[in-house]
């Protein structure tokens, strides 16, 4: 089985959120940058399972600049064989589903992480599904293939459903998938005599744009309450906070 | 014209639907022009759509919607859209909308916002739109630069509100490609409100230090009518089913009250549950970070603070 990992770069999740002074984009002054955590740990984990379970090849793609290679080896030290980067700075979901359907031809799975943890879209693997005319599964907790016929449990409101589809398919990977994988020394050396393919991105215009960014207002100091006085705290919570 | 995809389940609609339809019905409002609301399947009193601000309800009934496949329902919100001639499409930012944005946008060469929590602002030719990013850390206020716009809403962030009555319910055909995904099977926990959509969480964390202790949760829980949520390790450890982890790797969740026992308040988890109205936290250590993140903070055992809470509830909900 041939299969895409879409991998996205976003900083990392301890990171404390600062604007710029015109409050146009983040100050990356400082900001550690990782794999997105859904992409590296559940999609390109189980994609690779199913490799070595059923032979084929996992390849990865990411969409942005000579940067984000770094990225793009560690998941290539944790076993994909190797990768695509369309060598852009971006321009928002459409721009980039766009270019990575321009590279997704071909594949019998292309694997998504439920959401980037910078932007949150949930969006691109649905659009790239959209552009490739296959189906789509987003937020799927569990993934077993028999034959070309995908067996999938994804997570709806309040439960789960299962369906089956057969491939080509597009997926969206949520916790459940797959257990992290720390890449070892072996993979790191290998790593670096893995194809990187850089490719230059196909035309397509931006459909959104970031006017600008604000941080939530400051919280204001906890109100403590006394641990004997209970009726204290749901008398707040009525009449003061009116959630109850 | 705005239209406002309103989900069933099972026929029904829920409160997301509401919230969608009085969404659009402002959004129209911003942009002089009209909701309409889209309903797909079998659905109970559509027209009921009309007291939230839809002028007008559409139905699409079709074999092919019986199992959600989310190409099949992209073709009938798009097709819907085209013979209407919308401009706007909103839909929930539930786990169905979060299928379908994506899809929609691109099928229909649309800018999109998923995850917004706000009416649009529209200023002359401009059309913005907030939404959280950074799991919830920062807004961003996004321009749709196109003609046709997609938006998702977050669930439980504008109020429900009631602007009209019921309204006729029009059927339209739009034709359809065949389902590629089969459903096999649909499980939803009975009773209870689903995380995404609650408006009030009890959440516990590895201060309850096993899964036997989670009595004290469920009694506050139940005496609230909340819906139950844990920390990271705790759904690792299988303390607790994974669908009740909440953070930056979990579920992210909009309640009005937010209720943490024996939760540090790591980085990680305070962003899944920033956006909650108000926060309570319980926690034997008074330099706990989370209280910095509360409303309203107990330093104390939870072991004894959440029964006398759990007494306190119910003492009110009598009285
Ligand atoms: C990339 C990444 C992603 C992550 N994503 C998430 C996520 O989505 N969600 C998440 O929750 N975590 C996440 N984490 C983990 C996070 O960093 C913390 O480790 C985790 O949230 C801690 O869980 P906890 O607060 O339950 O446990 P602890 O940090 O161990 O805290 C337990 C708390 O209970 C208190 N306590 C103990 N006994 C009592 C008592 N009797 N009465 C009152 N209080 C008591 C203690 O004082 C302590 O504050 C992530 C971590 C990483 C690295
Ligand atoms: N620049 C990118 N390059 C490759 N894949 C991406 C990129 N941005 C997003 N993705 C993929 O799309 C998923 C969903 O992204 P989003 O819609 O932004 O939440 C991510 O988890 C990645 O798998």
């Amino acid at each position: 089985m041939k299969m895409l990992v879409c991998v996205s770069k976003t900083p990392e999740t301890t990171t404390k959120i600062q604007l710029t002074a015109d409050k146009t984009d983040l100050d990356k002054g400082g900001v550690q940058y990782i794999m997105n955590p859904y992409d590296e740990w559940y999609a390109l984990v189980r994609a690779l399972e199913l490799k070595e379970a059923g032979g084929g090849s996992v390849t990865i793609l990411n969409v942005g600049p000579a940067d984000n290679d770094s990225v793009i080896r560690k998941g290539l030290a944790i076993g994909a064989d190797d990768a695509i980067r369309v060598n852009s700075e971006g321009g928002g979901s459409l721009y980039i589903a766009k270019q990575i359907a321009a590279q997704a031809e071909g594949y019998d799975i292309v694997f998504f992480g439920k959401e980037t943890i910078d932007y949150n879209g949930s969006e691109v693997g649905a659009m790239v599904a959209e552009l490739l005319g296959v189906a789509y599964v987003g937020e799927a907790s569990h993934l077993e293939m028999n034959g070309n016929v995908a067996t999938i449990t994804r997570d709806i409101e309040g439960g789960v459903e299962v369906v089956e589809v057969s491939t080509p398919l597009a997926i969206s990977a949520a916790k459940g998938m797959a257990e992290q994988r720390i890449p070892n020394m072996r993979g790191i050396m290998m790593a670096k005599r893995k194809p990187l393919n850089v490719v230059e991105p196909v035309d397509a215009p931006s459909t959104t744009e970031v006017a600008s960014y604000e941080l939530p207002p400051a919280k204001s100091a906890v109100k403590l309450i006394d641990p004997e006085n209970m009726d204290e705290l749901v008398r707040l919570l009525h009449e003061e906070a009116k959630v109850i | 014209m705005v239209l406002v995809f309103a989900e069933a389940t099972n026929g029904k609609f829920k409160k997301a639907a509401h919230e969608v339809v009085t969404y659009g019905a402002k959004t129209a409002a911003a942009l002089g022009s009209d909701c309409v609301a889209l309903t797909l399947g079998n659905v109970e009193d559509a027209g009921d759509l009309g007291r939230f601000g839809a002028t007008k309800v559409y139905n699409v009934s079709a074999p092919e919607l019986a199992g959600f496949d989310s190409g099949v329902f992209t073709a009938a919100i798009a097709g819907a859209a085209q013979q209407l001639g919308a401009k706007v499409i909103v839909l929930s930012h539930n786990s169905t909308g979060k299928n379908l944005t994506g899809r929609l946008a691109a099928r229909l060469d649309a800018g999109s916002a998923p995850g917004v929590k706000a009416v649009p602002v529209v200023d002359g030719g401009k059309f913005t739109v907030r939404k959280a990013v950074f799991s919830g850390k920062a807004f961003a206020d996004v321009e749709i630069l196109t003609d046709t716009k997609v938006v998702s809403l977050v669930g439980n962030s504008i109020p429900v509100e009631e602007s009209g009555s019921a309204v006729g319910v029009e059927s339209l055909t739009v034709e359809l490609p065949a389902p590629k995904v089969k459903v096999l099977s649909t499980k939803r926990a009975e009773g209870t409100t689903p995380l995404p959509e609650a408006e009030l969480v009890v959440s516990g964390g590895r201060g309850l230090k096993g899964p036997e202790n989670w009595g004290v949760i469920n009694d506050l829980a139940d005496a609230l009518g909340a819906t139950t949520a844990c920390s990271r390790p705790v759904a690792d450890s299988d303390w607790r089913p994974h669908h009740e982890h909440v953070g930056q790797t979990g579920v992210a969740i909009h309640p009005n009250l937010y209720i943490a026992a024996g939760i540090s308040g790591a980085i990680q988890h305070l962003a899944g549950v920033n956006s909650s109205k108000t926060i309570v936290v319980i926690n034997k250590d008074p330099e706990a970070p989370f209280f910095k993140a509360a409303d309203y903070g107990v330093v104390g055992d939870l072991f004894e603070v959440l029964p006398r809470l759990t007494e306190a509830v119910k003492k009110f909900k009598s009285a």
